[in-house]
């Protein structure tokens, strides 16, 4: 589904990608770790078409075609979905408004009539109590005086009714307590299917115990030093990262 | 400015060369005023004695006065005699009794600019009053207001059919000396509306006008007068777009609302002249008076505007609560985009007791455009319990425009109640950014919050209005981002 070659990214003049090679296949689930500053939030923004960073090098094809010559609808619109480590709060605007807009973009993508509203809202509550999320949120701002918890909620709210075929999903256990994040972890896993792929960017192996990882790879100054299954990421988690950069130097 | 008024001194104590009088016949005046040209205009509309000596009055007064300059917009002087005063269209001759009198080709110029007057009118019910240029040129629905005893009509024709009524009422709300620009309106308007709703009557329709300027170098200076009588309402909409050109317009508008005992006026305006183009070439100035008198007790007057375009706006829709328990409302959008300026907001003047008013006030800056908003929330001694709350919003796009507020309160009566609430917010590249990672064009999601954050006023607008309203915003944003 996602086939990354020899990819550099710099944003301004500072080159933050420096060669990362990255084959994901419909129904895995990759887990990406790494220290901060390595890069793992910029591959995430790279891959959903941020114009911060430019391509320097390398190529991203997603469903055999050039995914970086899309911009950044067509990428969401042809089912790419980054779930944001800073959600940004859009005050005014509605957040059933948002989600009807985002569903129905992507069903006109695909030759479909728009959703009613009445099947909209249907589907919307089905999945807010899968969450665990209380329906008053859809009548709030996007993202507004949410707390951090509440936001990660949201994307995965948003990912759930996007049902992307790649989800990307920058820190989305950072900042949660237990309880949210045993039910983002829930929302993850009820995606989880032979269609799709879904990337974890992580920090910590503590997501991993509830959403099990197919490969584990970890990324340190731009580059994969290291690649393996669930297992890598107990060892990162008992040994730290300064291990898998000495045994690469090695 | 000086020079400015020499050269005004000057013409009038020169002849008016090219004779008043056979004038009369010719489409339009050659630039420049003297007292001549507001004889020629008032001869012109077979007007009263009254209605000449009241423009006189007006013009005398208007040569003492001095441009305003306190508003936060940059305009080089204005030479009023450059500016023709009185323009009609060829069909004025003989003024046409129904649409089928009417130059084919000035109903084509409507449907260019997608009125489809009688399409419009018919299936809308609604009354239109199409004021072309200076001269109103079609008049729809009369029938069906005078059965409810409303009388809506062009301004000359109510100095013609109902001269007790203007003569009553016409300058009761902002006399001739007002202002500068309100006193060249008195002394030279060409056109309007009037409106009078009879005691007790609930006008059957929603009225319209739309506005349009089309002769190059035309001043426009209409005047609407609305009068609600005890217990009546009445919901008036006005709406503007102006063909492109390239020289600078005047425009100095006067609106003047009577509500009477327990009579309420709604107000909404769509206001999209045209602008200038992206390098602030061109554009209407748009300096207007706008005012409402709640003369009686329990009575309201609420203002509804959304502003698009013109080069200059300079407006301040007022609401003066004289009467007791009376409710003045100020919902307003302004968008200025590329060079645009606008100074807009209002006026409440508290006087009787237990009165109430509402400012909510949007204004929205791109390209380098300036935005602000100036309000006064006046409460005289005699106004107790007065009640006051405003609200007043900046959204910015992009980083070469500004928003600036500029709130005047004066409260001399310590039982007011007066809140005033301000923010400012910006489109940021990371909220277009979250919008099209949902698959959301740019465009679409700049559409989205900017209509996000105008709801409020948008649902003060008749229905079929809020739609052209927001449709309106997308245009006037176009580009705006990227």
């Amino acid at each position: 589904m996602l086939e990354i070659k020899d990819l550099k990214a710099s944003t301004g003049d500072t080159p933050i990608l420096n060669g990362v090679s990255l084959s994901v296949k419909a129904g895995e689930v990759h887990a990406i770790m790494g220290p901060n500053g390595s890069g793992k939030s910029t591959l995430a923004q790279v891959i959903a078409g941020h114009d911060d960073y430019a391509v320097t090098g390398g190529s991203v094809e997603y469903k055999g075609r050039d995914l970086l010559e899309l911009e950044p609808e067509e990428r969401a619109r042809d089912g790419i979905f980054l779930g944001f480590q800073y959600p940004v709060e859009i005050p005014g605007v509605n957040n059933a408004y948002l989600l009807k807009a985002a569903l129905n973009a992507k069903r006109k993508h695909h030759g479909l009539d728009e959703i009613d509203a009445f099947e909209f809202l249907k589907l919307a509550k089905e999945k807010m109590v899968l969450l665990g999320m209380d329906p008053k949120f859809l009548n709030r701002g996007v993202n507004e005086g949410f707390s951090g918890g509440e936001k990660k909620r949201n994307e995965i709210l948003q990912m759930a009714m996007l049902e992307p075929d790649l989800a990307i999903l920058d820190e989305t256990d950072s900042g949660l307590d237990i309880d949210a994040l045993k039910a983002v972890a829930h929302g993850i896993n009820s995606l989880r299917s032979p269609d799709r792929a879904i990337v974890l960017v992580t920090h910590y192996q503590r997501l991993l115990d509830y959403v099990e990882p197919d490969v584990v790879h970890v990324l340190s100054a731009g580059r994969i030093l290291r690649s393996g299954d669930k297992s890598l990421a107990l060892e990162l988690e008992e040994k730290g990262y300064d291990w898998v950069k000495e045994a690469a130097n090695a | 400015m000086s020079t400015e008024t020499e050269n005004i001194e000057s013409l009038v104590n020169r002849r008016y060369e090219h004779g008043f009088v056979t004038d009369i016949d010719s489409d339009s005046l050659p630039p420049g005023l003297d007292e001549g040209v507001v004889r020629a205009i008032s001869a012109r509309k077979n007007e009263p004695e009254f209605m000449l000596e009241w423009r006189l009055r007006a013009y005398r007064l208007w040569l003492e006065m001095r441009e305003p300059n306190w508003a936060h917009v940059h305009y080089p002087p204005i030479d009023f005699n450059k500016i023709s005063y009185f323009s009609a269209p060829k069909s004025d001759k003989d003024r046409p009794k129904s649409l089928d009198e009417v130059d084919p080709k000035l109903l084509e110029t409507y449907d260019k600019l997608g009125i489809p007057l009688h399409e419009r009118a018919r299936l809308a019910g609604v009354a239109v009053d199409a004021v072309f240029d200076s001269v109103s040129v079609a008049t729809t629905f009369k029938e069906k207001l005078s059965e409810a005893g409303v009388i809506f009509c062009s301004f000359s024709e109510a100095v013609e059919n109902h001269p007790e009524l203007v003569q009553k009422y016409l300058g009761t709300v902002v006399p001739q000396r007002d202002n500068f620009y309100a006193a060249l309106n008195s002394a030279v308007f060409s056109d309007g509306s009037f409106v009078y709703v009879p005691k007790g009557v609930r006008c059957p329709m929603e009225l319209s006008t739309y506005f349009r300027i089309n002769a190059a170098n035309t001043g426009q200076f209409e005047r609407t007068l609305i009068v609600a009588d005890e217990g009546s309402y009445v919901s008036y909409l006005e709406g503007c777009t102006a063909p492109m050109r390239d020289e600078n317009q005047l425009h100095a508008a006067v609106v003047e609302l009577v509500a009477f005992e327990g009579a309420e006026i709604k107000y909404s305006t769509v206001q999209n002249w045209y602008p200038g183009d992206e390098n602030g070439k061109g554009g209407i100035y748009n300096f207007v008076t706008k005012r409402g008198d709640c003369r009686g007790a329990n009575s309201k007057i609420s203002w509804t505007q959304v502003e698009t375009g013109s080069a200059i706006t300079w407006k301040y829709p007022s609401c003066i609560l004289r009467g007791d328990n009376s409710v003045g409302e100020f919902y307003s959008v302004a968008v200025a985009n590329n060079f645009q300026q606008a100074d807009t907001g209002t006026k409440m003047i508290h006087i009787g007791r237990n009165t109430r008013s509402t400012i909510v006030s949007k204004g929205i800056s791109a390209g380098r455009a300036q935005n602000a908003y100036r309000g006064l929330v006046r409460v005289m001694p005699q106004a107790r319990d007065a009640r006051n709350h405003t609200q007043c919003d900046s959204l910015l796009i992009g980083k070469d425009c500004g928003a600036h507020t500029f709130p005047y309160m004066e409260i001399r009566n310590p039982s007011a109640r007066i809140e005033h609430e301000a923010t400012t917010s910006k489109i940021s590249a990371d909220q277009l950014f979250y919008c099209r990672q949902r698959g959301i064009s740019e465009e679409d999601a700049v559409n989205m919050i900017v209509n996000g954050f105008c709801k409020e006023v948008f649902k003060e607008l008749p229905m079929e209005f809020a739609v052209e309203a927001q449709a309106l915003l997308n245009v006037s944003l176009e580009g705006a981002v990227g």
